[in-house]
């Protein structure tokens, strides 16, 4: 059953939450800490944990790689409601800390990547659920 | 036609899915005819999603972009917190687990500097702009961080509205440039595997902006940046108010 998939994907997502405000009221804090990571672990876990019992069938993993899928078009109507005229507004400090900050930060990936050591393996590159033309 | 409008707003969501639907067959239209493939269709998919926020933002004068517009409501809906989160863990059962447990202590530096870094260059650039107080450096600092990062940090320390909107426009215009120039800065990154994107997702910070950059990079690099940029915001809402509020007092009284 395909709702199988999106319903343990929901209770991940919905336990990652839980425990993302858990943390962040225990550190005192007004915010969600690492939410949706916890919700990725979960998902993770569950998806080695049924695989290795044999467990998830196609039509499973369907419910998850759907929504997966449909990651990139959910990004883009994400990006049709940022607030941009707000950050076109922002004057000069805001243009010039958030320059500063991307130039430095993209320093800082480059030379920790170049430093680093090249992935021996290249198994991640398949299967993907979103093979996009 | 004004059936076909109360066709669309009585189902705004359906309506959200044919309209970006309609955007990525444009897009990648657009990056087959004109870039030869050389700009992903993502990536111009995106750049095209921002143009109509910020048409958007121009026509109502609200803070959602198109979303304020009666008609695309939906796509308030679908690019929402909720259903962007429920895509990116759906991501994760792509996620080799072997590739992010090897990579977990260096995004976990990358996190930390992913905080520091522009923390500092905000709060230099407050300071030598003329925002010299504590308070003031601290949420312009923060919202480097992230768009959230700013005004929770702000409201934390007392800070006036007006450094909260600075500091909410420090973030996003952050987000949109990782949005719009990681593909093109991907190369110089080496940002072609999977620890590549969890060290890419500690440092560019911003859930938004990451999943954007790496979507329009390469979409397998996906989940490994994401599962890092998560942890970015609650970090950055731990540290401002607290260590960076208090470092920058000691540093400039």
């Amino acid at each position: 059953m395909i709702i199988y998939g999106t319903a343990l994907l929901a209770v991940c997502h919905l336990v990652g939450v839980f425990v993302g405000n858990l943390l962040g009221s225990l550190i005192g804090v007004k915010a969600n800490v690492g939410g949706v990571g916890i919700a990725m672990m979960l998902l993770i876990f569950a998806r080695v944990y049924l695989r290795a019992r044999g467990l998830m069938p196609s039509a499973t993993e369907a419910g998850v790689g759907f929504w997966a899928a449909m990651y990139i078009p959910v990004v883009v109507a994400m990006a049709a409601q940022q607030n941009v005229v707000a950050a076109l507004k922002g004057g000069p400090v805001a243009l010039i800390s958030a320059v500063g900050a991307v130039l430095l930060c993209a320093c800082a990936i480059a030379l920790i990547n170049r430093a680093g050591p090249k992935p021996e393996d290249a198994a991640w590159r398949n299967g993907t659920v979103a093979e996009e033309s | 036609m004004d059936m076909i409008e109360q066709a669309i707003r009585e189902n705004s969501l359906v309506g959200a899915f044919a309209f970006v639907g309609l955007v990525m067959w444009l897009s990648i239209h657009l990056s087959r005819r004109l870039t030869f493939g050389r700009v992903h269709g993502s990536a111009i998919a995106i750049v095209i999603g921002l143009a109509l926020a910020y048409w958007g933002g121009i026509q109502t004068g609200g803070s959602k972009g198109i979303a304020d517009l009666e008609l695309f409501t939906g796509i308030g809906l679908m690019g929402g917190a909720m259903m962007r989160d429920f895509a990116i863990v759906a991501t994760a059962f792509e996620v080799h687990v072997d590739e992010a447990r090897r990579a977990g202590l260096i995004g976990a530096v990358a996190l930390l500097l992913g905080t520091l870094i522009p923390f500092a260059v905000g709060a230099s650039v407050a300071w030598s702009l003329g925002y010299t107080d504590a308070v003031a450096m601290t949420t312009i600092g923060a919202g480097a961080v992230t768009y959230i990062v700013g005004p929770v940090t702000g409201a934390a320390i007392g800070a006036s509205s007006d450094l909260m909107a600075l500091s909410i426009a420090t973030g996003l215009i952050k987000a949109i440039m990782v949005m719009v120039f990681t593909p093109a800065a991907a190369r110089f990154m080496g940002l072609d595997n999977p620890r590549a994107a969890m060290v890419f997702g500690g440092l560019a910070g911003t859930v938004s902006g990451v999943s954007a950059g790496l979507a329009a990079t390469d979409r397998r690099l996906v989940p490994y940046g994401a599962l890092v940029a998560t942890f970015h915001t609650g970090l950055g809402c731990l540290m401002g108010p607290s260590v960076l509020f208090l470092a920058t007092k000691a540093i400039v009284g």
